[in-house]
């Protein structure tokens, strides 16, 4: 992974003054951040504080209010919309159940590509990192809740991209994957990739930059 | 592109997939049709066609609220929008793949019900020839109903009566150009390059109109 630093020498996601509605309410107003390569963002706050939308609206997957999201490489904007250097682990893992662990990965492979010609791991491989080698040839509906988010998080090695968006990355997991994500996080990072993770749990990220999210009820307190 | 289409095509064969499903239910209209209108062969063979294009339409409509739905339930829908491939492109292909999954069995099968309404090999072939050409249409109307519909949670009838005004033409060109082939003044062709025509048109018109209705889909 370590070789992905020399392609893509400078990177850059910066959100601009970002705000979000839910139905009526504003959720946020005007968060802006810059993440540059090696650098993370770990989103805290209550349950409905909006850590999801945030993270949906830099993923280009929820239309902001206001302001906007900019990837920059080489020193220039790029032509491309941020989401498209962007992995993004919801809380729902995007595998299907019908189809074996191997095929579910081969296909986000394929279909994801590669971005700037780095291209992942094999999926044997990515199998191995997450902890669970062995086992993709079974249906990825016959796992476990724990094995099937460890699977979908061997989904962001197999195709690679800088920024990884993670929404509660380690739901449903044990103590010793929460350990094995870290790592893979930490690893992505050193090589000059960029995480964003909104969690409950500290992810042990040393010098992540940190971001409460107050939601709705604190944009009300600055009204009043 | 081809990963997409060979994942839907996968999932359509796979248990709890549409294409048996699609068959199986088109095989039970047809074949309860000669049970109500009673052992009248000429009867049968003369409303044939249209019998077999209906129950064509209906299995058609039947799998159309699943296109886009099982994508989203499981969020593969949110990864299939950040990319950078087009996104009409992108429905176009798992418009194909829906076709090859829910259509095409059913064009497979019109000839074994053809029989079933005492039809002549020519009305048979007729039918299947243009149910071949006629079902993509309804595939890509159909995707536009889907993808309105892919936030509601119980969409699958709403789908079908949102897509029914669009797919009326198809009917009625298929019919006739089925009824042209065995009854002798009526020309073929006119009604069947029109069907042609409709199908090329919504061919274009279809993903791009569900690629706006997916991009706009708030949640």
């Amino acid at each position: 992974m370590i070789e992905n630093l020399n392609k893509v020498s400078v990177m850059r996601l910066t959100a601009e003054n970002l705000s979000a509605r839910r139905g009526e309410d504003l959720i946020f107003k005007d968060i802006s951040f810059t993440l540059e390569g090696g650098e993370s963002l770990v989103l805290t706050g209550k349950n409905g504080s909006g850590k999801s939308t945030l993270l949906r609206a830099v993923a280009g997957l929820l239309r902001p209010e206001s302001g906007r999201v900019i990837w920059e490489q080489d020193g220039a904007e790029a032509e491309m919309r941020a989401a498209e250097a962007c992995h993004y682990l919801g809380h729902r893992n995007a595998m299907k159940a019908e189809l074996t662990v191997s095929e579910n990965l081969s296909f986000w492979r394929d279909f994801l590509g590669d971005f700037n010609g780095n291209a992942g791991i094999g999926i044997g491989e990515a199998a191995e990192a997450v902890g669970l080698g062995g086992i993709t040839h079974l249906p990825f509906g016959y796992l476990s809740a724990g094995q099937q988010r460890r699977m979908a998080f061997a989904k962001l090695l197999v195709a690679w991209r800088p920024v990884w968006i993670l929404d509660e990355p380690t739901a449903a997991l044990d103590v010793s994957a929460e350990e094995v994500f870290t790592g893979l996080i930490k690893e992505h990072l050193a090589a000059g990739g960029i995480a964003l993770a909104a969690t409950h749990q500290p992810l042990g990220l040393k010098e992540a930059q940190e971001l409460r999210m107050t939601g709705f009820a604190g944009l009300m307190e600055d009204i009043w | 592109m081809t990963a997409l289409l060979l994942r839907d095509l996968k999932l359509s064969v796979r248990a709890g997939g549409g294409a048996l499903i699609g068959v199986l239910f088109f095989m039970t209209v047809v074949a309860v049709i000669p049970f109500g209108v009673g052992p009248d062969l000429n009867l049968l063979s003369r409303i044939g066609p249209a019998i077999v294009w209906i129950g064509a339409l209906l299995s058609a409509l039947l799998g159309l609220d699943r296109m886009f739905q099982t994508d989203r339930e499981d969020g593969s829908l949110d990864l299939i929008l950040m990319q950078e491939h087009p996104l009409a492109l992108t429905v176009l292909v798992k418009c194909l793949a829906h076709w090859l999954g829910n259509g095409l069995p059913l064009v497979i099968a019109s000839p074994l019900l053809g029989l079933f309404m005492n039809m002549s090999e020519v009305a048979i072939g007729a039918t299947m020839l243009t149910l071949l050409v006629g079902t993509p249409a309804l595939t890509f109307i159909g995707a536009v109903g889907a993808a309105v519909a892919v936030a509601l949670p119980r969409g699958g009838l709403l789908v079908s009566i949102l897509v029914l005004p669009l797919a009326i033409p198809v009917l009625i060109f298929g019919v006739s150009a089925s009824y042209a082939a065995v009854e002798d003044p009526a020309p073929f062709m006119p009604p069947f390059l029109i069907l042609v025509a409709i199908t090329m048109f919504f061919a274009v018109i279809g993903p791009i109109g569900a690629a706006l209705a997916l991009r706009n889909t708030a949640d």
